[in-house]
């Protein structure tokens, strides 16, 4: 059996509008939409969608914090919605723009309010402080009150208090929101030596696609509060016939690039060129054929944008439901 | 008065235990809660209806994490007293500024009884009751309150947290939100109203010219606890309103605060009509009208029977009972429409 | 530049207004009050007629000119005061600073706007409700309403002046709530929020009536009554007003100033 399973899950939210001075108006709408997807233990999912799309419904939904209206949910073996409080033993929550340390003070104190309060035992508490302190660098930021952390800084506290109870799941949201490139690249790498070593199963919802490529070896993609595509992040690709940029930096300003397969070109701007090519094709070969026919500088791969991906897989449609949610 | 303006951030902070353990309202107000029987008791299979499910998680090495857990009243004062004690020390990080704010909050309560004084410097007595009378109500009222504004005067903020989201982070913890909501922003120099007050009362004692039965010993700390809780319950009651309607915080003032002014005074100034109102609808007469009444040895108001004098643990216990059924039945509506 | 302000103004007025179920809790916490303190003046009344100078029709008029104008004249608070040194502590200010509008009068603008809607909102309906229940004093007519109108407008700009000064104190304090409290408890007792100026004793009573807080209530509160007879004496009250109003403009522009410079070498 799955480790998170839901079936058929669903959330009616009513929405009340003034539309007069005294009236209103009732209106029912569907955040999540009869969803139904399992998760095995120690994966690593991408759950993306655009803004109000419902994930952030469907991750209360896992956590307990919302009933649902409709369906079957189970987390770990336990129903969220009626033993939430067990259930938060067992998962560990990180947003990415709201911070759960301690304003004020020092940085380790906030730890010791969570292996109180999560009656972590003293020797696995310290055991994963050390890990986390390790690996995460934390160790001359443990002193420092949590208003002098930089944004990073903060970021890697903030997954480190989400994880020193040992959490089964650990739900993301955001985790690289706002971070440089340095701090975004130590984030993953916790974060995929944390699925290795120990097994966490990862919930991950971003709107950086890098983030997907990089940790996920699975992609749910929610619209309208219904489940678009559950599989790998390249046949993403393909059902959204998403093209990805390859910038190549020639030596000097040079005519178009027209003659290499599977590439077209978007643009230029002096030696600079854009080329596009299939998001599921390989860069490797047509950087070879590139390299070949033309004297090469230097080069880089753009990811394509999850919205822009989402938006041509389903041709864009938005209706206003969108506009009502978050 | 109200502390409409006040402080808004960093000069919220934390509590003597030993005076919080005294009062406990949060955790009494909690007892009504049925999620205890979730939290301890409940087998899984049980709870999911469905048959021997084996979940997939319990085999994991966390024992620890699932071994039972004390009720719901000791853990609800255990996380307040975790929650509470990180902001005291948040707190003391801007110490002069603390240091302020204790001494003005104990001259705004004062300036309050100023103001009773400056009456009392104009007119011997204030509807028949003399100046220790009147000074016995104002310290009575005082205390409880301010041991009410103490444990519990975080309720009120609540409003914001469930606006901006923030109320999410509580639930997501395993403690019993309650009592994390209480203890949020827990200021300590909310007890500069506590110390105010015990100190009118020891002035109105000393002046006060009584003949002192046992009974009447007995009456007067039970009146200072049993007042705090009805007091917290109305809190409570008030932030469970906030659940639905997150602007509305203020109208529990008029109940808290402006109980408090109320009770200060004697109840012979009031219209019938509202005295009745605080006997029968927001038991606020319990606080300690009603018992300082007997205190002074003066009839209870006109149509209260005379056993009322001794009812207030009673009406202590039935507000916790409602305050703690509004309670659940917010965090229920929150969860279900997580507005 | 007015039409820019006219336009921050108009903003404080809607934001407010948008918030129709606090303007009500607010309404019925107002009356509330206004019906417990009515009682404890009656009593007080009673024992002693012509207290202050007031008869009891008086005493009662000011009590709920007291309630309508709590948050009109910023008695117990500016109502702005916690956002603008949120904004400072948190650095935001240094936007503001840069934006080609004056901090203070922007923030003046915006505050203007919120007492308008607060006198509309909250000031008439627990003034109407007392009226009904109590019988109390009204103006004499349309010439004092007026006159009385003049002394609320100029007390609500020299509560904005004392609170802007208050958040001033952030860019030093850090934690402005000392402050703040401070504030609000000289504001609550020298206004004559909890008992008339007219009443207090002695030499505490011939200071507190000439501190600014008694612009915010006292004098409108006077001026209501008709204590002010002849165009002399009004004037004299709206001179008392304006004089503070301009005095603590000026110190809360200096301390910006200097707060200004603070930032810039610092960085912000």
């Amino acid at each position: 059996m799955p480790f998170i399973e839901l079936e058929s899950l669903e959330k009616t939210f009513t929405i009340r509008r003034r539309t007069g001075l005294l009236r209103r108006s009732k209106r029912e709408v569907r955040a999540v939409d009869g969803i139904s997807f399992g998760v095995e233990r120690g994966e690593m999912v991408g759950y993306i969608g655009p803004n109000g799309a419902g994930k952030s419904t469907t991750i209360k939904m896992l956590t307990g914090i919302l009933t649902p209206t409709g369906g079957r949910l189970r987390v770990a073996g336990i129903d969220p919605a009626r033993d939430r409080t067990r259930l938060a033993q067992r998962i560990g929550v990180v947003f990415g723009q709201r911070t759960t340390l301690w304003w004020d003070l020092p940085l380790k104190d906030s730890y010791r309010l969570m292996h109180r309060m999560y009656r972590i035992p003293d020797a696995r508490y310290a055991e994963n402080l050390a890990r986390c302190v390790e690996l995460l660098e934390l160790g001359e930021l443990l002193d420092v009150p949590v208003r002098q952390l930089s944004l990073g800084q903060r970021m890697r506290g903030d997954i480190a208090a989400a994880l020193l109870h040992d959490p089964d799941v650990l739900y993301l949201d955001e985790p690289t929101i706002g971070l440089d490139v340095v701090s975004k690249a130590r984030v993953r790498e916790f974060l995929r030596e944390l699925n290795t070593t120990n097994g966490t199963t990862v919930l991950l919802t971003t709107h950086d696609l890098t983030d997907i490529e990089q940790l996920c070896s699975r992609v749910m993609v929610i619209d309208h509060g219904k489940l678009m595509y559950d599989g790998e992040l390249a046949g993403l690709h393909a059902v959204g016939e998403s093209e990805r940029l390859l910038v190549v930096d020639l030596e000097r300003e040079l005519p178009p690039i027209d003659d290499v397969a599977g590439a077209r070109y978007v643009r230029s701007e002096g030696p600079r060129q854009w080329l596009a090519f299939p998001a599921t094709e390989s860069a490797a070969p047509l950087v070879a054929a590139v390299a070949a026919k033309h004297p090469l500088v230097d080069l880089s791969v753009r990811e394509p944008d999850i919205e822009a991906v989402i938006a041509k897989m389903y041709g864009g449609t938005r209706d206003e439901r969108r506009e009502s949610l978050t | 008065m109200a502390e409409a303006a006040g402080p808004g951030q960093a000069a919220d902070t934390t509590s003597p235990e030993s005076l919080a353990d005294t009062a406990r309202p949060e955790s009494l107000a909690d007892a009504a809660r049925p999620e205890s029987l979730a939290d301890t008791a409940r087998p899984e299979s049980l709870a999911e209806g469905a048959g021997p499910e084996s979940p997939a998680g319990t085999a994991h090495p966390k024992s620890w994490a699932d071994t039972a857990r004390p009720g719901l009243l000791a853990e609800s004062w255990r996380t307040y007293r975790m929650v509470a004690g990180m902001w005291i020390r948040s707190t003391m990080t801007y110490r002069s500024s603390f240091a302020l704010t204790l001494v003005t909050s104990f001259c705004v309560t004062f300036f309050d009884f100023v103001v009773i004084l400056l009456m009392f410097g104009q007119v011997k007595g204030l509807g028949g009751f003399s100046f220790a009378e009147v000074a016995l109500l104002y310290g009575t009222a005082g205390t409880s309150f301010g041991l009410a504004d103490l444990t519990m005067g975080s309720l009120q903020r609540m409003g914001k947290r469930v606006r901006d989201g923030s109320l999410d982070t509580f639930l997501m913890r395993p403690a019993p939100l309650l009592a994390q909501v209480a203890a949020d922003k827990f200021a300590l120099r909310r007890f500069g109203r506590v110390a105010q007050g015990l100190f009118v009362l020891v002035w109105a004692l000393v002046l006060l010219d009584v003949e002192w039965t046992p009974v009447k010993v007995v009456l007067l700390p039970v009146m200072l606890v049993c007042g705090a809780v009805i007091f917290a319950a109305v809190m409570v009651l008030g932030a469970s309103a906030l659940f639905w309607m997150q602007d509305a915080a203020e109208v529990t003032n008029s109940f808290t605060y402006g109980g408090n002014t109320l009770l200060g005074y004697p109840p012979t100034i009031f219209a019938q009509e509202l005295v009745r109102g605080v006997v029968y609808v927001v038991p606020l007469a319990f606080v300690n009208w009603l018992p300082a009444l007997y205190v002074l040895d003066r009839p209870a108001p006109a149509g209260v029977p005379g056993w009322a004098v001794f009812a207030s643990p009673l009406v202590a216990a039935v507000c916790c009972g409602v305050a703690g059924l509004a309670w659940r039945a917010g965090i229920r509506s929150y969860r279900s429409t997580g507005s | 530049m007015l039409r820019l302000y006219a336009t921050v103004a108009a903003g404080g007025f809607r934001r407010h207004a948008t918030y129709r179920v606090a303007t009500a809790a607010g309404v019925f916490t107002n009356t509330v009050f206004g019906l417990i303190l009515s009682y404890t003046y009656i009593a007080l009344w009673d024992e002693r007629p012509q207290l202050g100078g007031y008869s009891m029709d008086d005493a009662l008029a000011y009590v709920w000119i007291g309630q309508a104008l709590i948050t009109v004249c910023g008695l117990m608070g500016g109502g702005f005061e916690e956002e603008l040194i949120e904004r400072i502590r948190t650095g935001d200010i240094a936007v503001d600073l840069y934006r080609p509008a004056d901090l203070q009068t922007w923030w003046f603008s915006a505050n203007l706007g919120r007492a308008a809607y607060q006198l509309l909102g909250r000031g008439v309906v627990p003034m109407a409700v007392g009226a009904l229940a109590f019988d109390f004093t009204l103006p004499s007519g349309p010439g004092t309403w007026l006159a009385f109108l003049v002394a609320v407008a100029l007390g609500s700009v020299v509560s904005f002046a004392i609170w802007y000064l208050v958040a001033m104190s952030a860019f030093w304090l850090l934690d402005g709530q000392g402050v703040v409290q401070v504030a609000w408890l000289g504001g609550l007792f020298f206004s004559g929020m909890l008992l008339p100026l007219t009443v207090f004793p002695g030499a505490l009573g011939e200071v507190a009536r000439v501190l600014p807080w008694a612009s915010m209530l006292q004098v409108p509160a006077d001026v209501y009554l008709g204590k002010y007879e002849g165009g002399r004496e009004l004037a004299g009250a709206y001179a008392f007003q304006g004089c503070w109003a301009l005095v603590l403009l000026g110190a809360g522009r200096a301390a910006q100033a200097a707060a200004t410079r603070k930032v810039v070498v610092q960085g912000g």
